[in-house]
């Protein structure tokens, strides 16, 4: 079954099953790779994508679903790598091992769009879905501040 | 792929150019790596390079260990830079395949910057400078001693001339290379990059998702599959009926994997795999999978009957292996006598990236792609599966997406090589989160026993220590009983104790599971049991923890084998004469910790604080944390809010690295303390997401974790573990301080916490 994609601007004609995951559409169909696997049951958040602008988990979002909307991924998040989020991630080094970083960065941008100035607790609860291993938490919460402007200065 | 030993074949193996100066070590000696036939002993052995000067100058350090985000490579090109005198803009980094040439490239145990090889790798950065300068006074026929290399350059004062690193490499590589003793390191201040933070070189990659991890990894025609594995450890297939799986679109092939067979090791743990076009059709064929197991001798294995063998090996006496005075006559003697049992349950690693892997097998030879920490183990336990030579086998390393100890071990690299090689194609092998958690190496469970006694003014006269677990042993060879000593000295053979009469005992148990090392090891539960006691010795006394953990540590001092009753220290692979026990850093962590968390003060104001402290990987960690009631979510009703850690690890390279590992210790000691917990039924593990098996969300870490990282000019030690032990009993002292209820048995979460604050003043 043909199935169109809009993802990072670029529409796609996908021939594959409606029911498959929109990450491993991203991932093995697309090559856009950015968008990680962790669990594949909506428990970690590194698959996190925007759909129409909300952020959504990738990994139990049917291709069918994602058909004929918006779909932005790390790779479109910005022309040049440097949205406020990813400027501050890299100014006070977030990533450890990386992995989660793309999810965490996509959920941050979702939660800034709607909310430009979030308060502590609402990035606790907005970023509460995506699991970091590493333990990077409390830079990722400095980051988010920075790049909301609202402080997280190192 | 390349077999090629020669210069050439190195080189270019690392996209190197020719005509170049390329420095290996090895052994604390540098080698150009043309006179690499001139090495000692077996040539299979001579050096790789680790630092290359392109005749442009390009810089290329060679990474031989493993990124998991610790940031190595980001620390050796600053290292190594920094002793060279290079532009960091003219540096670049490759990653090195799997081979012996580099020395150890196992990415575990917290070895990158101990065991000597801060030391090699700033020779090698060195060697190229001597050698660069050399080349430099011969064409500016002057002395050396009046040339200083810096920003990419041998620079002459005197005369205001200059010239670049990439004019003198030709010269410079004809030159004889120092020999050991010959190569001067620069005095530390003048490396001057790593006095403040060094940039991380791989952010920009994780944050537009350009970083390759294993997954990642396209060979063309490749298929993906995902695998069926015994549920219990040492099980078979004994019916399969594949029909339903083979219908599924994009499924090309179902195979079996052959069963492993005596110790568990690296092996591939068999089971039936099945191959597709993409993981969502693989995922689906192992779905559709109708498998009937014979479960093997393992089947009886259940938590509770576990963990009750435990602790009833640690109810008797044990092997005693540390000994001093007459602790039977002190505790007779004693005023009193404080027991407590302490338990911590298996755990596994969970990085967020399962493990995955890509494998190629073209005629007699194969090529692998892999999130692994030690490459050279993969590629010997690859050679094995598939009957090869070492020599015929390549092992890539890829970004890890976290380790933790989980991925060195290479079950997951054979089991691609082997179904590469059944296919006819490329095939990239993916965990899926339940077989990480369901098929993992698994933190080795823990009992333990502690009994001190105490005389009339509440000094501790005798200290008994017992410990039973499953040793890592268990995982590589049949008839192990006990832990042995290297498990041992993870915080019992080694603790500071300034006690008359001690005795510490180890207990028999057996393993049902694969035990492997998970980050800090043995010390986990060590150090939560001993820094549990400690605080619960306090209480009983009615004294500060505080100024306990300093009476029991005693005064500073060198704590010899003999003066700990010991016969032996393993010390992590360490001289006692470089990395000694020492009393002193012990105490200085603990002083530091609770000076900045203002200790005293905060506890008189009604703060719920909890102290511990612990030595391992040859660096001492005290940590303290501040907790508060929090009802705000399911689970234990208690948050750590805020803490502090300070980290004595000699003399450290990439500071923020160290702060950054300090925080991700933090987070991790959190999360097994709140949360971790294995178990098993009927031999199987019963955790199979992070709903069962829950990692510590951003809601629970502590607003501010204070990192202090001790200034000191001592031998390197471990950073990626030692901040973890120290944390789970400084924890659970906080929420005694808080709760009045005392936490032996992790996780937390299980523990009954009241409900209500008891008549404890607010937390401030
Ligand atoms: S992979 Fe989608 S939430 Fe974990
Ligand atoms: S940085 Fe490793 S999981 Fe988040």
């Amino acid at each position: 079954m043909t199935i169109s994609l809009h993802v990072n601007g670029q529409a796609h004609d996908l021939d594959a099953d409606p029911d498959m995951p929109l990450l491993w559409a991203l991932r093995d169909l697309l090559g856009l790779t950015g968008t990680r696997y962790g669990c594949g049951e909506a428990h970690c958040g590194a698959c996190t994508v925007h759909l129409d602008g909300r952020a959504v988990r990738a990994c139990v979002t049917p291709l069918g679903r994602a058909a004929g909307r918006r779909v932005l991924t790390i790779e479109g998040l910005s022309p040049d790598g440097r949205h406020p989020l990813q400027a501050a991630w890299v100014e006070l080094a977030v990533p450890q091992c990386g992995f989660c970083q793309a999810g965490q960065i996509m959920c941050a941008a979702a939660l800034l769009a709607a909310n430009p100035r979030p308060s502590d607790a609402e990035i606790d609860r907005s970023l509460a879905g995506n699991l970091c291993r590493c333990g990077t938490y409390t830079r990722i919460r400095a980051a988010v501040k920075k790049a909301a402007g609202t402080g997280g200065g190192p | 792929m390349t077999r090629d030993l020669s210069r050439r074949g190195f080189l270019a193996g690392l996209g190197l150019a020719a005509g170049g100066l390329a420095i290996g070590v090895r052994g604390g000696r540098a080698f150009l790596i043309a006179d690499a036939r001139a090495a000692p002993g077996d040539a299979a052995l001579a050096p790789n390079p680790f630092v290359h000067v392109a005749p442009d100058g390009t810089v290329t350090i060679v990474c031989h260990r493993s990124e998991m985000g610790q940031g190595v490579r980001s620390t050796l090109p600053a290292l190594i830079g920094e002793e060279l005198g290079a532009d960091p803009s003219r540096i670049r980094v490759v990653q090195a395949v799997g081979d012996r040439r580099y020395g150890d490239q196992n990415t575990d145990g917290s070895t990158t910057m101990r065991r000597g090889h801060y030391e090699e790798l700033r020779t090698a950065g060195a060697t190229a400078r001597v050698l660069l300068v050399a080349a430099a006074a011969r064409r500016l026929r002057v002395r050396e001693a009046t040339l200083v290399a810096r920003d990419h350059a041998v620079h002459h004062a005197a005369s205001k001339r200059s010239i670049g690193f990439g004019a003198l490499v030709a010269a410079a590589a004809r030159l004889p290379v120092p020999p050991p003793g010959k190569v001067t390191l620069r005095p530390v201040a003048e490396l001057t990059r790593l006095a403040g933070d060094l940039p991380l070189l791989d952010a920009p990659a994780h944050v537009d998702g350009s970083a390759v991890f294993a997954a990642d990894v396209r060979l063309p025609g490749m298929l993906t599959a995902v695998i069926a594995r015994p549920p219990v450890l040492g099980g078979t297939v004994a019916t399969l009926d594949d029909r339903a799986a083979r219908a599924v679109p994009g499924v090309r092939d179902v195979l079996r994997l052959p069963a492993p067979s005596g110790p568990p090791r690296f092996q591939p743990l068999g089971g039936v795999a099945v191959l597709a076009d993409h993981p969502w059709a693989a995922l689906r064929g192992r779905a559709a999978l109708a498998i009937t197991w014979d479960h093997g001798a393992h089947a009886g294995w259940n938590a509770a009957a576990d963990r009750a063998a435990l602790a009833a090996a640690v109810a008797a006496p044990g092997k005693v292996v540390r000994a001093v005075g007459e602790l039977d006559r002190a505790l007779a003697g004693a005023d009193r006598v404080v027991r407590a049992d302490y338990h911590v349950p298996y755990l596994a690693h969970a990085p967020m990236e399962p493990p995955a892997a890509v494998a190629r097998v073209d005629g007699g030879r194969c090529e692998v792609w892999a999130c692994t920490q030690n490459p050279q183990s993969g590629r010997a336990e690859v050679a094995r599966a598939l009957g090869l030579d070492e020599r015929d086998v390549t092992v890539h390393v890829t970004l890890l997406g976290g380790g933790f100890g989980r991925k060195s071990k290479p079950d997951f690299l054979a089991e691609a090589a082997l179904l590469a090689r059944a296919a006819g194609a490329p095939v990239r092998v993916q965990w899926t989160r339940d077989d990480d958690l369901r098929h993992g190496y698994y933190h080795s469970s823990c009992a333990q026993h502690l009994a001190a006694g105490l005389d009339a003014r509440g000094k501790v006269v005798g200290w008994l220590h017992r410990t039973a677990f499953p040793s890592i042993a268990t995982t590589f060879a049949p008839g192990v009983t006990h832990g042995g000593d290297g498990e041992l000295a993870q915080g019992i053979l080694d603790l500071a104790l300034d006690v008359p009469a001690v005795r510490c005992e180890v207990g028999a148990a057996t393993a049902h599971a694969r035990i492997g090392w998970l980050r800090s090891v043995h010390n986990i539960n060590h150090g939560f049991a001993i820094g549990s006691f400690i605080d619960e010795l306090a209480a009983a006394t009615g004294r500060d923890p505080r100024e306990l953990w300093l009476e029991l540590v005693g005064p500073p001092r060198l704590v010899t084998p003999a003066d700990a009753g010991v016969a032996s220290n393993p010390n992590y692979g360490e001289s006692l004469d470089r990395h000694p026990v020492d009393a002193g850093r012990l105490r200085d962590v603990i002083e530091r910790v609770t000076a900045r968390a203002d200790w005293s003060a905060a506890r008189a104001r009604g703060r719920a604080l909890g102290l511990a402290a612990h030595r391992s990987f040859v660096a001492y960690v005290g940590v303290v944390v501040s907790v508060v009631h929090d009802r705000s979510r399911r689970g234990p009703p208690v948050r750590a809010d805020e803490v502090w850690i300070t980290i004595d690890a000699g003399r450290v390279v990439n500071r923020d690295r160290v702060r950054s590992q300090m925080e991700g210790a933090v987070i991790f000691g959190l999360g097994l303390a709140l949360h971790g917990e294995i178990t098993a039924r009927d031999g199987q593990i019963e955790q199979a997401s992070f709903r069962d098996y829950p990692l510590l969300r951003l809601p629970e870490a502590p607003r501010a974790i204070h990192v202090e990282i001790v200034d000191s000019d001592r031998p390197p030690a471990g950073v990626g573990e030692p901040g973890v032990p120290p944390v789970a009993p400084a924890l659970c002292n906080a929420v005694f301080a808080l709760t009045g209820t005392r936490v032996r048995a992790l996780p937390l979460a299980r523990a009954s916490l009241p409900a209500a604050p008891m008549a404890m003043p607010a937390p401030t």
